[in-house]
């Protein structure tokens, strides 16, 4: 526990220290590349084009929302669960926990109850929902939210203006007529208006949370929206840290195979063709049950259900990232091979550079679009994973918020009639943003780091 | 010919070697027959001597890898690794935890898995290579962006909510087809039609996305060119010289993928209530049962490597150019 202020302490579950150690990575990755004037200039083509802009926006998005929701607060004197940013934005949310189903704006439960009328009758009734506040006018609720949005990215689009101007060294004025008008290089005017969007819906939602159930509530009354957004953390986890994990694999033996060649190539092929032909479901399935088994056999491990949620979900990045970086290691032995024996190379080894020189110099410049082209293509096909796999059982913790788990929840209560579709409608909505997002994004980088395909 | 299939064969022998240590790791080295022994007898009888009983009566009370006790080469051959490695490799699965044999579960489940699988990869396959083709002739058209917008919002959909919406719609509200179940013959084509359509459209969109960008890689050849230049309408050179020349790539990712139609769909099977060997796996691993969970990766994994020596032998009736003897 890191001591703050005011008996305010924080602390870090092991996939927060891997979260904010990776944007540590991420940024000083940045840092370095950005000084070469080649790699910025193919980035500035990516964020050209409109969409990626809208995708890169919304990626963001949900990335501040899984790092505000990575890092637990300690409130001294308080005698609540420690809980994340997150959490304490949403406090309201937590507190207004109902009895069972409520279908979303309801103002009652959505299954009738039986009650003791005053006449000593007794009768089945909807029993009205405890924790809203059925008398705010949802209009009034509405203009309220929808001018805060306003308000809050009008704030957000002025910074980055005054940011772009002292940049460019233009006034503030005529940079915002620049956007208005379309002339910056970059599409700000649809970055501003995407950011207008998300502030305003976010905003409104956040505000009639206070009086409803915006998305209404599950099974034991907890508020979807809030379950949703908690699983934001999940899906984006999943995805971003078993890159972590497998990076380091795929390329230490995917160059080492391709440069080295002989026993050394034949060694790691064998080893990722064995990998391979196990079906991903059925070992990543294998290694959660063995898991599994492990920490019940271990409950010395972990002090809290969430601490055991969480120590769950490292090894099931741990198991993802050990299954998966077969494919991108067979790509860059390929490239490796290649480009270990163009002339640039050749000449480097003749002029008596040595290995390691060449690998950072010359190897590894020339594959890293190969790299970040099948990390962003993976990251939207792991937070699909992470459903399947959590409704075959083998994902994350059942007590941990997860697209999958409210799927598979939800999919239980199907035969109701009528159907109980908002915990269903909100997870596939929140987590087809995400991956839709990702996949355009993912599509532009190819586009413009892979020449080849571009035409395709 | 047969030399080459032959050598493939004995290729594939250290590879599911090595898939035998990976699963006897995790199963016998993580998860130790102690502990399997303690699971399966529960708190209450966990004595030592309970505990070897167990492991006598299962065969599991021999060393993992080496047997120091015993002399000459059944120092290794007198182990739990290679005699589990061993019964696996004659398809000798044991008995799972219900008690029945595994082997003839696996044979009966594998009809009701291949009735949707194999129908779901026939209706797929041929649907996106003619809408890819169907693209390729108007490419660069709104058509073609319009498409392609959608293939990238089917992609970005998870595959639970197709099979969902599918059930809901279809059975629930418009009571065309029952929401689950099996039968064989005519009967059972009410129950395996759904899961079919599903499975099809599911796969669209990464489908003809990726048919497409193989046939406009197949349209920017010099041959089509020529073709076109001494007077070939635009769809005689799509189904002569682009569609013939693109089936050698479209072979390499198809034909690993048909061995593998015989262990079925977990998800699909499981929502509809198709006994096949994808619902057998999910139940297996939802009641922990590793003696099924591990054959079936064996298996899995026999399958796929026969796909791979069979996509190689297909390139040799397919193209000319290959040489097997290299």
């Amino acid at each position: 526990m890191i001591p703050l202020f005011g008996g305010i302490s924080i602390s870090f579950f092991w996939t927060d220290i891997m979260i904010w150690g990776l944007l540590a990575c991420i940024v000083i990755w940045a840092k370095i590349v950005g000084r070469s004037a080649q790699v910025k200039a193919q980035w500035h083509r990516v964020f050209e084009s409109n969409t990626a802009m809208i995708a890169a926006i919304v990626l963001m998005v949900y990335f501040t929302i899984a790092l505000l929701d990575s890092v637990q607060i300690h409130i001294a004197g308080a005698n609540t669960q420690p809980g994340s940013f997150l959490d304490i934005l949403l406090s309201h949310l937590i507190a207004a926990t109902e009895r069972t189903y409520s279908a979303p704006f309801a103002l009652t439960e959505f299954n009738k109850s039986t009650k003791l009328s005053a006449s000593g009758e007794v009768e089945q009734v909807y029993l009205p929902l405890q924790h809203i506040h059925a008398q705010a006018s949802i209009m009034l609720q509405s203009v309220k939210g929808f001018g805060l949005g306003l308000v809050i990215s009008a704030v957000l689009i002025c910074a980055h203006c005054l940011y772009l101007a002292s940049r460019q060294q233009s006034s503030f004025k005529d940079m915002v007529v620049a956007v208005w008008q379309k002339q910056t290089k970059l599409p700000w005017r649809t970055a501003y208006f995407t950011i207008t969007l998300i502030t305003i819906i976010m905003a409104w939602l956040f505000v009639l949370s206070f009086s409803f159930h915006v998305l209404g509530t599950d099974k034991v009354g907890i508020d979807v929206f809030y379950e949703t957004l908690k699983s934001i953390r999940t899906g984006v986890l999943i995805g971003v840290l078993t890159t972590l994990v497998m990076l380091p694999i795929a390329l230490t033996l995917g160059i080492t195979a391709g440069l080295f060649r002989g026993w050394v190539d034949d060694v790691i092929q064998y080893i990722y063709t064995t990998l391979n032909s196990i079906p991903g479901v059925l070992l990543i399935a294998a290694a959660v049950l063995v898991m599994q088994v492990m920490i019940n056999n271990h409950p010395s491990w972990m002090n809290s259900t969430a601490e055991r949620a969480d120590l769950r979900l490292l090894f099931l990045v741990l198991i993802l990232g050990v299954t998966s970086w077969t494919g991108l290691c067979r790509l860059l032995r390929a490239e490796t091979l290649k480009i270990s024996q163009m002339e640039f190379v050749v000449a480097a080894r003749a002029f008596g550079v040595s290995r390691a020189k060449v690998i950072s110099r010359h190897i590894l410049p020339n594959v890293m679009h190969i790299v970040l082209i099948s990390v962003v293509l993976d990251f939207s096909s792991l937070v699909l994973a992470e459903a399947v796999l959590s409704y075959v059982g083998v994902g994350v913790d059942p007590t941990m918020n997860s697209w999958g788990n409210m799927i598979n929840q939800a999919r239980l209560e199907m035969a109701r009639d009528p159907m109980v579709w908002w915990s269903l409608f909100s997870a596939f909505v929140f987590m087809f943003i995400l991956v839709l997002a990702a996949n355009l994004f993912s599509d532009r980088v190819q586009t413009v780091l892979n020449p080849r395909e571009a035409n395709n | 010919m047969l030399a080459y299939i032959v050598r493939r064969l004995l290729f594939a022998i250290p590879i599911l070697i090595g898939v035998n240590l990976i699963t006897f790791a995790l199963f016998f080295m993580v998860n130790t027959p102690d502990d399997m022994a303690r699971a399966q007898l529960g708190a209450k009888q966990n004595t030592p001597s309970l505990i070897q009983a167990w492991k006598v009566s299962h065969g599991y009370d021999k060393p993992l890898f080496f047997n120091d006790k015993a002399d000459g080469l059944s120092k290794i051959s007198d182990t739990l690794f290679t005699q589990e490695s061993l019964k696996l490799f004659m398809f000798d699965f044991g008995e799972s935890d219900a008690g029945r044999q595994i082997s003839s579960d696996i044979l009966q489940r594998m009809v009701p898995s291949l009735s949707i699988a194999l129908p779901t990869f026939v209706v797929g396959l041929i649907t996106n290579i003619a809408l890819a083709l169907l693209i390729v002739l108007f490419r660069g058209s709104v058509l073609d962006s319009a498409t392609m917008v959608i293939a990238v919002a089917i992609m970005s959909i998870s595959g639970l909510f197709y099979i969902i919406a599918g059930q809901v719609l279809f059975s629930k509200m418009l009571h065309w087809v029952p929401i689950s179940g099996y039968a064989t013959g005519l009967e059972g084509i009410k129950f395996v039609i759904l899961p079919i359509l599903i499975g099809v459209v599911a796969g669209m969109g990464a489908g003809v996305r990726w048919y497409r960008s193989l046939f406009l890689e197949e349209i920017n050849k010099d041959y089509v060119r020529t073709a076109k230049a001494k007077g070939l309408s635009e769809i005689a050179v799509l189904f002569k010289h682009v569609l013939q020349n693109g089936l050698l790539p479209i072979l390499t990712g198809v034909v690993v993928v048909i061995p593998t139609l015989f262990m079925g769909s977990l998800i699909m099977e499981s929502f509809f209530g198709i006994p096949g060997l994808g619902s057998y796996t999910i139940d297996a691993i939802n009641s922990q049962d590793f003696g099924i969970v591990k054959a079936m990766v064996f298996l899995g994994s026999v399958l796929y490597i026969v796909g791979l020596i069979l996509t190689d032998i297909s390139y040799t009736f397919f193209d000319p150019r290959v040489r097997l003897n290299g």
